[in-house]
């Protein structure tokens, strides 16, 4: 049995180094559909840096009204980090508020020397409230409306919440995001599988320049999976090959965009390319390895069903 | 060992072969001459499964050929060597691996190979030329090589379809008499041809073939149309 396999494996080599301009053509078309693949990984990474770029960027902050009790305020944040929607609380005092106001107006005199003749400080302490994921703001907004959420009917320290001036700009980007990634996934998946049918068909048609040979090595007694066996080791062969060169084409490739597009696409891709380097490579290799595999499995079959 | 029961193949409307009953016993060596379209190629395609009869039986020692299953088949094909007129190699192997690929389907061990390939390549004088690849061979090389796969399993029969018909004369006259030799140990060899030289030349059987149907078979017969 080992012998078969050996044999299976020399020939399906010899196939493939035999070949010529059909194994380099097979390699190049694979080299593409690989190349297409782990582009739409580094587009999916790009794409979701920024959205979590920009999920970073959306909150709700909780102002309290001016002259409220850091005990109670320090309440409400015990209650809120209970919430399991809750990724962080920030606590800002009243006092660091209008340092903040200060530093933010202090070219503006007119304003400083208002808040000056106030003699009081007219900011409210507040609690900055970031959330897993931009579709819970609506419950920890709604969290505030609920008076039996808050002991003690802490509600009425409670100057505004800013979630409903921002629900607009917060609802938007949420469906921006949700539909930012199933189109991503959607368009994906439809370049992966074009892909995959045009390396399918180059096998196929490779195979089928074969037909002569693989009739005369039935009528010499070669049972299927001798005849089978070494097309499905070329096109492993192939697969193997093709994701070598497009890991090789990725990193001159990934260095220019490390350099260059870093602040425009939002993430630096040499550094992603180096630190997932042994995912991408075995996405690679599995993905050729399969693809030369089942392509070749599949188009020679049909010569095979014939007696 | 070989026979034809009244075995008709229709290509839509045309006979290929219409109404044949012949037998062909073990050792013979039979010619099957006839004009282009006489049917004589697609009585070797029946005999080698690779058509099926419209009608009749066509049986190797009373096992109806077309009646095997995949895996009977593939042994049965182990049992016939085939030469064709366009030698049909495998074009990315040496002739060395050609003759070896025949071994290596049948499961033949390293060892026999390494000892029987160059026995036989040495018989049909490839010697030198073992590590040729086929559109490195002139064409009775090729032939000879096809003879060199066909003969490796020592196999019951050898179906011969036209292998002098892209040969020059000398080449024909050399692969016919590889083919006698074949048959004095004992081959059964059977035998397409339109060269009306060499079957006289042969004085065997001959079985003339003439729009489908057998119009003489002659125990040491003549080239006669």
């Amino acid at each position: 049995m080992m012998i078969h396999y050996r044999r299976i494996i020399r020939t399906g080599w010899y196939n493939f180094t035999r070949s010529g301009f059909t194994s380099i053509a097979s390699i190049l078309i694979m080299t593409i559909t690989l190349f297409v693949m782990t582009s739409l990984i580094f587009v999916q990474a790009a794409l979701n840096a920024s959205l979590n770029d920009i999920k970073e960027k959306v909150d709700v902050t909780v102002y309290f009204l001016p002259g409220t009790e850091e005990l109670a305020i320090k309440k409400v944040e015990d209650s809120l980090s209970k919430l399991p929607e809750i990724k962080s609380i920030t606590y800002t005092s009243s006092v660091e508020a209008l340092t903040n106001f200060k530093d933010k107006h202090g070219n503006d005199y007119l304003t400083l020397q208002a808040l000056d003749e106030l003699n009081s400080n007219p900011l409210g302490a507040s609690l900055n409230v970031k959330a897993n994921d931009p579709s819970q703001y609506e419950s920890i907004a709604n969290y505030f409306e609920n008076d039996s959420a808050l002991a003690n009917g802490n509600l009425t320290i409670v100057d505004k919440v800013d979630y409903h001036q921002n629900k607009l700009v917060i609802d938007r980007l949420t469906s921006i995001i949700k539909g930012a990634r199933s189109l991503g996934f959607i368009i994906s998946l439809f370049l992966i599988i074009i892909s995959i049918i045009i390396t399918f068909n180059t096998i196929r048609l490779i195979i089928y320049m074969s037909k002569d040979e693989i009739s005369v090595m039935k009528l010499v007694g070669a049972g299927s999976r001798y005849v089978q066996g070494p097309f499905i080791v070329s096109g492993v062969f192939v697969g193997i090959c093709a994701s070598l060169l497009a890991i090789l084409i990725f990193i001159p490739i990934s260095i220019w965009l490390g350099n260059n597009m870093t602040d425009f696409i939002g993430i630096n891709l040499y550094q992603y390319y180096k630190s997932n380097f042994l995912q991408l490579f075995i996405i690679m290799l599995g993905s050729g390895v399969l693809l030369g595999g089942i392509s070749s499995f599949f188009a020679i079959s049909r010569y095979l069903r014939q007696k | 060992m070989i026979y034809f029961d009244n075995v008709t193949k229709k290509y839509k409307d045309n006979f290929a072969i219409k109404e044949v009953t012949i037998s062909i016993a073990q050792g013979e060596f039979v010619s099957i001459v006839g004009h282009s379209g006489a049917g004589k190629t697609t009585l070797t395609k029946l005999i080698l499964a690779e058509e099926a009869p419209t009608s009749g039986i066509v049986s190797f020692e009373s096992t109806d050929i077309h009646k095997l299953s995949k895996k009977d088949l593939m042994n049965f094909r182990r049992k016939v060597g085939i030469v064709f007129q366009d030698f049909r190699l495998l074009s990315g192997r040496t002739a060395y691996e050609n003759i070896a690929f025949a071994m290596e389907a049948t499961g033949k061990s390293d060892e026999n190979i390494i000892e029987d390939v160059p026995h036989v390549l040495e018989l049909v004088d490839l010697t030198n030329k073992a590590f040729h690849f086929p559109h490195q061979l002139s064409g009775g090389e090729k032939q000879r090589l096809a003879i060199a796969r066909a003969i490796i399993n020592q196999p019951d029969i050898i179906i011969a379809d036209e292998p002098t018909g892209n040969l020059d004369p000398m080449n024909a006259i050399e692969v016919i008499n590889i083919l006698k030799k074949i048959n004095d140990l004992g081959t059964t060899v059977i035998l397409t041809t339109h060269n009306k030289g060499l079957v006289d030349a042969i004085k065997k059987r001959v079985i003339t073939l003439e729009n489908g149907r057998v119009i003489r078979d002659h125990k040491e017969g003549k080239y006669v149309l």
